[in-house]
């Protein structure tokens, strides 16, 4: 042995243990900085100091591992001893004891992880179909006859979506298409949900739906079936799946995407009251509009009537038209008058009252005079209104009778060459002039014809 | 089970409303004509009251859908708790 050593002589290396492992450790850090390892987790460890310690293992070995506070800090699940995950990291040493682990940087459970995957791959797939582009969207109608909704008949979300729908819109109808949302066949059935309401039309717009769960639970809005349905539905699409900030493959397709079931009630239909408020304030508009433009015509009118050859006949009715309002002016003063004075009676009386006997008589005498004053207004009003459509009537008499209202109509006046009234056909000879006024301007003729 | 199918389907609400704010816009031009004023405002009182009438045609019915022998899908009242209440 001896002799062996001293051949090696100047070659021979005599590490120390520290620098052994030195060698060995920038060998393996060289070698593996960065490896996926997949394995069931023991010995699982936390720390205080929030470093998390545990063992990979399978059915023939092992591998210490280690992850740091810092990495610990973004997983999003609780590692425990039994659970099969993957993991991301480098190998080093820990000179101290002589071991070599994986210092973790990554850790997701083994199961989980395939379903990610599966998420990504038909994400991208799809992505590449075009499958997602806006230009795919259809818009949601404004006023749907019926809404479809796919989801499970039973649990919270149904009644949430249902409750918010009769709130905003009572007498909106509603589809149900009851489907299963998780587990075996879920996603099958979520398309043929999507697939009959676009066989039958029933329904202008649907919504398909689930409430919160894991990722598992809400896989089946993430099945390319579901999606297929969604992007071939010539029906808008709205989807509702999970809470706010979960995604699924049928948020990418729909035509929207809802962050809750409630969220696409709201979505699907205005408030009715906002229809209402929107057409009333059309209605309003337009009643403006055009009595603003009737009451420019009746100006345009008047300032005609001031100009044409109907002035003097409407200077006649003017003024019995003023001659009525004479009349009208002067009833209402001797109205006016007459109440004045049963009102002073009446006030001078009540006072007479008041200071006869107060206390004794105040009721019954508040009782006759009111009856009294009762009396006395019916009567007055009934002479008002009387009188009143008597006015009217003359002034309808005088209306109708107005020559603009008659020429209106189609009537027109003829007057010989010295501007009288032509009545008679034997007022006037063959080959005379005439001029005919009409409604709107005056016409130059000629007698043809005479017929008596 | 809403009807399958209208001979004469009439125009959907949304085609409604704008031919409504067409008409307003073509009211509030000044140099319109009275008489083609009066004509749009009759169109236009029409479809206003047309529309009011489309919010209310629904019925408010909930139905579930369920799958008979045969694979026959008929329609059926869903009554939920709470939706009767409210």
């Amino acid at each position: 042995m001896e002799q062996a050593i001293l051949n090696f002589g100047p070659a021979k290396k005599i590490y120390s243990v520290a620098e052994l492992s030195l060698e060995i450790r920038n060998l393996l850090e060289k070698q593996f900085p960065d490896v996926w390892v997949t394995g069931e987790v023991s010995n699982f460890r936390a720390a205080g100091s929030g470093h998390l310690y545990f063992t990979l293992k399978d059915e023939t070995a092992q591998l210490r591992a280690v992850c740091f506070r810092n990495q610990a800090r973004y997983l999003k699940f609780k590692p425990q001893d039994g659970l099969a995950v993957i993991a991301r990291g480098r190998l080093s040493v820990y000179e101290a004891r002589g071991e070599y682990q994986l210092y973790v940087e990554f850790l997701e459970p083994a199961g989980l992880g395939a379903l990610q995957l599966a998420f990504e791959q038909l994400k991208q797939k799809l992505v590449a179909e075009g499958l997602f582009d806006a230009a795919r969207k259809k818009p949601l109608p404004v006023l749907p006859r019926a809404i479809g909704v796919v989801t499970s008949p039973t649990g919270a979300v149904i009644r949430d979506i249902l409750r918010i729908l009769r709130r905003r819109f009572r007498n909106m109808n509603v589809v149900l298409y009851p489907a299963k949302v998780q587990g075996e066949g879920a996603a099958q059935e979520i398309a043929e949900g999507i697939e009959y309401f676009n066989r039958r039309a029933l329904v202008d717009v649907m919504i398909v739906a689930r409430g919160g769960g894991s990722l598992e639970d809400l896989w089946a809005f993430n099945e390319e079936v579901v999606a297929r349905a969604i992007a071939a539905s010539q029906i808008p699409v709205i989807s509702a799946v999970g809470h706010e900030t979960d995604f699924t493959i049928a948020d990418f397709v729909a035509d929207l995407r809802a962050p809750t079931p409630s969220a696409a009630a709201e979505l699907v239909v205005h408030r009715k009251q906002d229809f209402v408020t929107e057409l009333e304030n059309r209605a309003r508009r337009m009643v403006q509009i055009v009595r603003l433009k009737l009451s420019e015509a009746q100006q345009a009118l008047t300032e005609l009537r001031m100009h044409q050859a109907f002035q003097t006949l409407a200077t006649r009715v003017a003024e019995r038209a003023q001659r009525v309002d004479e009349c009208v002016t002067a009833l209402d003063r001797l109205i006016q008058a007459l109440l004045h004075t049963a009102r002073q009676q009446w006030l001078r009386a009540s006072a007479g009252v008041v200071r006869y006997d107060f206390r004794r008589h105040f009721g019954l005498k508040r009782a006759a005079l009111a009856e009294r004053e009762r009396r006395f207004e019916n009567e007055f009003r009934r002479v008002v209104t009387e009188r009143r459509s008597r006015v009217a009537q003359l002034e309808a008499v005088l209306r109708e009778r107005s020559p603009l209202t008659v020429l209106e109509r189609g009537y027109s006046i003829t007057r010989d060459v010295e501007g009288r009234i032509v009545r008679d056909a034997g007022q006037v000879a063959i080959g005379a002039d005439v001029s005919i006024h009409l409604a709107r301007g005056e016409l130059g003729a000629r007698v043809r014809e005479k017929k008596l | 089970m809403p009807q399958s199918a209208k001979t004469d389907k009439p125009e959907p609400f949304e085609k409604n409303l704008e031919r409504l704010d067409a008409i307003v816009r073509e009211l509030e031009d000044a140099d319109l004509p009275l008489d083609k004023a009066l004509q749009l405002y009759e169109e236009g009182m029409k479809l206003s009251e047309f529309c009011h009438k489309q919010l209310e045609e629904a019925e408010g019915r909930i139905e579930i859908l369920s799958k008979k022998a045969g694979g026959k899908v008929v329609a059926e009242p869903f009554e939920s708790e709470d939706t009767e209440a409210s």
